[in-house]
């Protein structure tokens, strides 16, 4: 029999259906926008905008051109200050739509953690009610049926079913009891039956919840280093378009012309990177809580972002390539013996077997030959399995059925005096190499023949490793298996490599040979074994069903403790980092049309020729300048919902993928502004503004 | 010779030393090349350096900036006592101290601006071992720092870049003086001047006229004038002078040797990172952009000029001849003038200030992409190599992993570095004008008024912030102003770019190797060549374009109307 697997087997969800603690919220939940309204006015105190130098220089460019109104007000400079003002106030809304998400998430956390109140034990068993919040660590409570459970720790007695959709979203209650891997309990959860008592493991205020709450709220955000590096070229850009726009009025002055201040700060703004340095913080909120989304919590952004460089994934095959349990697939009998005979052994000895194996034994006889559950005489007993006799079955009517280890029944069989088919080396041998656990039935001292427990890889998984192949990605499985049957599962289910007979000393071993090829190495694990390797993997993500010191070694917790997650884990770290990248781009490609705006409007009373540069035609020079102005802010909010949902990651080759974007915002890039400026001046045009 | 032929002829020769000057040149600094020990060795004690002690970027860089401020120092006090020394037939001054010191600057920053009639102003003395010397040295620095960063691509977790002195003194010893003296003979050979006994006095008996002709020591120099993309001439008409380029042959060989090293330096860099392919795709990126402004400027030369048109005074059959020698015509001046502003060397054929508008903005803006196509030797391969670096970080973004260029992990530290290497030389050139422009001592320099006045200032400080040399002319540059602010910005031109980029090549040699696969952006394939095109077209565009705007672009436009 196949040991218990301490993790559920919940169905997989689909990655886009949010729920959990994303409740859904729609992208674009009125109650967040209208928060976010207001945000964005506050978040105009210069201390916030400095932190972002591109928006910094828009909001100090707009004090300038506000001067310059006050000083000679048209409705020209009236104009572009207001477009300045709301540039900024876009970026802040960006941002704080992003921010909204989860903000609405943590609050629903802080009420479940304010009203908890704990039972708390002391040392010579006399309970007294505290709140919640002042628990220490090494404090010992005790929850009964109905009580939320205060605060993280570990079952030191008792077993209890506990609903965790608070944190999880999953309905299902899960069995948490005291020792092995599944004693730890999340503060939050609620016990639905029997007493535990829990030792609390959390520091004061550090509890998983506390943590949640200041994860998707994005308290402790801290810049991932791509964001770092891409903000110093931002920076950098935007230094450089300084200088190249303050020379245009000494420039102008020896060409004999007089440029005005304000529209050489709408230049600048248009010219350095507004749209990407708008949506950048915005960007990186929404890739944490697109993970949340999934019910995954990283515990930094830089976890994240190494995600998306993973280049092995590490696997463990038990629910994450195969389903849980193995089934039976076939029948095979020996030499003389008819299958259905052996069949309907086989469901006889599997009757009393609840295991997911017997119930498939059982299935499979059904469905092969229609045998069905029959009424057993009075006269049965039923033989369980056991870890010395490594066999199960039933004793009927004289009859002994039974099925277990091809060693355990050859024992069984010679004891009584009966003789081992000479076959049945052959099929045993043949199945081991299939990778397929083989039991053997016999009745009495006759061996009819075996059933074939095949591992079922699950639907899908392929066609992922194929796309994950070409992104680059290498997986390889993890198996308790032996290398036979590791191998035969790996061909099946299109893994690139596997670990059989694997020992967390191996994995740790395999992990820093990856490593030392200058890999990144993602991985899953649950037990306390794992921790190590857990710690060591650039992502390790850690089953929220695991142990705490799972959770605390790994730098990712998934919810659902479905370790298939790990593929979309990676997916949303690339989306994220493509998400920038093609922003950037496109916000730089930009720029082309914009020159080609305002160089012939700012010059054009003085060289007259240089209306041949003005190739979009535009109706007059100020409102050429304010078209560009007016495109440069709107496109910042046209693009809120891109930077949000991330750009679309398809998984294929990193030509494919680079070749695409290129395509789509570079050179859309260069293209999309020419269309719109002109539009806009039309508008401003007809609407007779200018 | 037809101009398509020239173009063939200069095809095969670069190929063949892209490949196997190319290959040299990857022993050399790899050192595996030691046939000329004997000289080495002794050097190496007389400097007493340790030629098997590597250096950190920061003894490297400290190493080469003490280097290149004696050598400005050395150059200074030579032509400033110029007067008291020999070799000085004409009996020639002290060279006045501002121009002196935009002198010595711009013959160690491998410039070779030049605000002096080098016939009239420098003795043989100075010709020789102040300014040619500095040919040859400035542009083995200029090599050792591209090296040092193909190093740092190269090597894994390694705190060194090289040594710094063993790079200068192999760069010379191995590549510049035996190419140099070759090419040398045959200037020569083609009548270029090669003498020490002074001007000669040529009496006409018939018109009674007594005419004195200068010469000098000028065939050798103009061989390394080329080779080492320096470009300062021995005459004030540079290769325009019949006594430094007398023939088509010399002209052709003269864009040779403006190009096989920078071109034969992407061979090299590919050869040490393990990968040629890596050095063809940036070789791929540099043709595409020679050739592009190469057409573009002979197309544009191959015109009447407008304003001559409009003036009705001559006719133009062979397209714009002002300014350009009857013996190699507008198309084979139009390719000297495009290597000598693609690359470093700002030697001229032809006057550039009397170029249409469109041959004018051609040689401009070769300067304004920053020089890498192929560039000035060493600075042209480390330029782009920057550039690549920024490419590398945008499109590897877009391909959602931490971007790495040859393996090495573009993170803030380099896109720090690069950032900065590639943003000082359009900062430097914009507020350089911006103040010539509004100061009067600025004001009086350009002989035109206008856009053209405009665009000789531009050009001047382009071309020195660019370490290019070429000067529109037109413009009286030797002034204390010009002296003075274009030393400065040649000084910040070269070094503000060199130091980051060895702290650049630091970083990288100390970083791990990302193995490749198929999640990797392949830098080796016309889809990064493409996109790095693109960047180097967009980052000048963007910073250029209004100052272009205000000087070619409306003279253009003006169709030959005259300010």
């Amino acid at each position: 029999m196949a040991p218990p697997t301490g993790r559920s087997d919940r169905p997989s969800r689909q990655p886009d259906q949010p729920h959990g603690v994303a409740q859904a919220r729609g992208l674009f939940d009125r109650e967040i926008l209208g928060q976010a309204a207001i945000a964005a006015v506050v978040k105009l105190d210069p201390r916030v905008q400095v932190r972002n130098p591109v928006m910094f220089v828009v909001l100090v460019g707009s004090v300038v051109t506000l001067a310059e109104t006050i000083a000679h007000p048209s409705t020209f400079t009236i104009s572009i200050t207001v477009w300045l003002v709301l540039t900024v106030l876009f970026a802040n809304f960006a941002e704080a739509v992003a921010e909204g998400r989860g903000k609405a998430q943590a609050d629903t956390l802080r009420r479940m953690r304010s009203e908890t109140e704990a039972r708390l034990v002391a040392a010579d068993g006399t309970e007294t009610r505290v709140a919640a919040s002042e628990l220490a660590r090494g404090d010992v409570v005790v929850c009964e049926a109905g009580d939320l459970i205060p605060s993280d720790g570990e079952i030191i007695e008792g077993i209890a079913s506990v609903d965790e959709s608070a944190i999880t979203g999953e309905s299902a209650p899960v069995i948490r009891e005291s020792g092995g891997d599944r004693s730890a309990v999340t503060g939050g959860t609620r016990v639905l039956s029997d007493r535990i008592v829990v030792r609390i493991t959390a520091e004061r205020g550090k509890t998983f919840l506390d943590r949640m709450i200041g994860l998707v709220e994005g308290a402790d955000r801290r810049k991932t280093p791509n964001e770092i590096a891409l903000t110093i070229l931002l920076a950098a850009l935007t230094l450089v378009f300084l200088p190249v726009v303050v020379a245009l009025e000494p420039f102008g002055r020896f060409s004999g012309a007089t440029v005005s201040v304000v529209v050489l700060v709408a230049l600048l703004v248009c010219l350095i990177p507004t749209t990407i340095g708008a949506l950048l913080s915005a960007i990186g909120i929404a890739g944490m809580d697109r993970l949340v989304q999934r019910n995954v919590l990283a515990l930094s952004g830089r976890a994240v972002e190494a995600a998306g460089d993973v280049q092995t994934l590490l696997l463990d095959k038990t629910g994450t390539i195969t389903l849980g349990n193995r089934m039976a697939a076939t029948f095979t009998p020996v030499a003389g013996v008819d299958e259905r005979r052996l069949a309907e052994a086989a469901q006889l000895a599997s009757l009393a077997d609840e295991t997911p194996e017997g119930r498939s034994i059982v299935v499979l006889a059904k469905e092969r030959f229609d045998v069905r559950e029959r009424d057993l005489g009075a006269d049965h007993v039923f033989v369980p399995f056991s870890a010395t006799t490594r066999m199960s079955g039933l004793d009927m009517d004289g009859v002994q059925v039974r099925k277990g280890a091809a060693e355990a029944i050859r024992r069984w069989v010679t004891d009584q005096g009966g003789t081992v088919p000479d076959d049945l080396d052959g099929i045993v041998e043949g199945y081991a190499r299939a990778g397929s656990t083989p039991l053997v039935v016999a009745e009495g001292p006759e061996v009819l023949g075996t059933i074939e427990l095949k591992d079922v890889v699950k639907e899908g998984i392929r066609e992922r490793f194929d796309q994950l192949r070409a992104v680059g990605i290498r997986t390889v499985m993890i198996t308790g298996d032996n290398p036979l049957t590791a191998a035969a599962i790996a061909q099946e289910a299109g893994v690139d490599d596997f670990l059989a007979e694997a020992t967390p000393e191996a994995k740790m071993e395999l992990i820093k040979a990856e490593q030392a090829g200058g890999k990144l190495v993602a991985m899953t694990g649950d037990g306390t074994n794992d921790a190590p390797a857990l710690a060591q993997a650039d992502v390790g993500v850690a089953m929220n069903s695991g142990t705490t010191a799972a959770k605390e070694a790994g730098n990712m917790v998934d919810l659902d403790s479905n370790p298939t997650k790990l593929i979309d884990i990676v997916e949303v770290g690339k989306q994220l980092l493509i998400t920038r990248g093609a922003l950037t781009t496109f916000s730089i490609a930009n720029d082309v049309a914009k020159y080609f705006a305002i160089i012939p409007a700012l010059f054009v009373s003085t060289y007259p020729q240089l209306h041949a540069l003005d190739i979009m035609r535009l109706h007059s020079a100020q409102s050429a300048v304010l078209s560009a102005v007016i495109f440069n802010a709107l496109v910042i909010v046209a693009l809120i919902p891109l930077a949000l949902r991330g750009v679309r990651f398809r998984p294929a080759g990193a030509s494919a993928i680079l070749r695409r974007n290129v395509l789509l915002y570079g050179v859309g890039g260069v293209i999309v502004p020419f269309v719109f400026i002109k539009l806009i001046d039309l508008f401003l045009t007809a609407t007779r503004w200018y | 010779m037809g101009f398509a032929w020239t173009l063939v002829a200069l095809a095969v020769v670069l190929a063949l030393a892209w490949r196997f000057l190319g290959s040299y040149l990857a022993a050399v600094y790899q050192g595996r090349l030691t046939f000329l020990g004997w000289v080495e060795r002794p050097v190496y004690r007389l400097l007493g350096v340790e030629p098997d002690a590597e250096q950190s970027w920061q003894r490297y860089a400290g190493a080469l900036i003490v280097f290149s401020g004696v050598a400005v120092l050395l150059t200074y006090l030579l032509i400033r006592v110029q007067g008291s020394l020999p070799l000085n037939p004409q009996h020639l001054g002290a060279v006045p101290p501002a121009l002196s010191w935009n002198t010595a600057v711009s013959f160690v920053t491998n410039t070779n601006w030049q605000n002096y009639a080098g016939e009239s102003t420098m003795s043989y003395l100075s010709q020789m071992a102040a300014l040619t010397v500095q040919q040859f040295v400035s542009a083995a620095v200029g090599i050792a720092v591209a090296v040092a960063l193909v190093r740092g691509f190269a090597r894994r977790g390694s705190p060194t870049i090289g040594n710094f002195w063993v790079d200068l003194v192999r760069g010379v010893l191995y590549v510049l003086v035996p190419i140099a003296f070759l090419a040398g003979i045959v200037f020569v050979g083609q009548g270029a001047v090669q003498t020490l006994a002074g001007p000669a006095v040529v009496h006409n008996h018939l018109t009674g006229f007594t005419q004195t002709i200068a010469r000098g020591p000028v065939g050798f120099m103009e061989a390394i004038k080329e080779l080492g993309t320096n470009g300062g001439g021995f005459f004030n008409a540079n290769g325009a002078h019949p006594f430094e380029n007398p023939t088509g042959v010399t002209n052709l060989l003269s864009v040779i040797l403006i190009l096989c090293i920078p071109v034969a330096l992407t061979y090299a860099f590919g050869k040490m990172v393990g990968s040629v392919r890596q050095g063809a795709a940036l070789l791929a990126a540099m043709g595409v952009i020679f050739c592009a402004w190469l057409a573009f400027t002979t197309v544009a030369e191959s015109q009447p000029n407008p304003a001559v048109t409009a003036s009705h005074a001559v006719a133009q059959h062979h397209g714009n001849m002002e300014g350009k020698e009857s013996r190699f015509g507008p198309q084979s001046s139009s390719l000297y003038n495009v290597a000598s502003t693609q690359t470093s060397t700002g030697s001229v054929d032809a006057s550039a200030d009397s170029f249409t508008p469109m041959g004018g903005f051609g040689m401009l803006t070769g300067m304004m992409l920053g020089e890498v196509s192929p560039g000035g030797v060493g600075s042209g391969l480390y330029t782009i190599l920057l550039f690549a670096i920024i490419t590398v970080f945008i499109g590897g973004l877009m391909i959602g992993r931490t971007p790495e260029y040859l393996g090495k992990k573009i993170q803030s530290r380099e896109v720090k570095l690069a950032a900065l290497a590639v943003l000082v030389m359009p900062i430097v050139v914009v507020a350089f004008t911006a103040v010539a422009v509004s100061v009067h001592a600025g004001r009086g320099g350009p002989l035109n008024s206008g856009p053209h006045g405009f665009t000789e200032i531009l050009y001047a400080f382009t071309s020195q912030a660019n370490n290019n040399g070429s000067a529109f002319a037109g413009l009286s540059g030797n002034s204390a102003f010009y002296n003075v602010a274009g030393g400065i910005a040649m000084l910040l031109g070269r070094f503000a770019i060199i130091v980051p980029t060895l702290a650049l090549a630091g970083a990288l040699a100390a970083k791990q190797v990302v193995p490749a696969g198929l999640g990797t952006f392949r830098t080796d394939k016309p889809l990064f060549v493409g996109l790095l095109i693109g960047v180097i077209l967009i980052v000048g565009g963007l910073t250029f374009f209004p100052a272009a705007a205000l000087g070619p672009l409306v003279e253009q436009f003006s169709h030959g109307r005259l300010f």
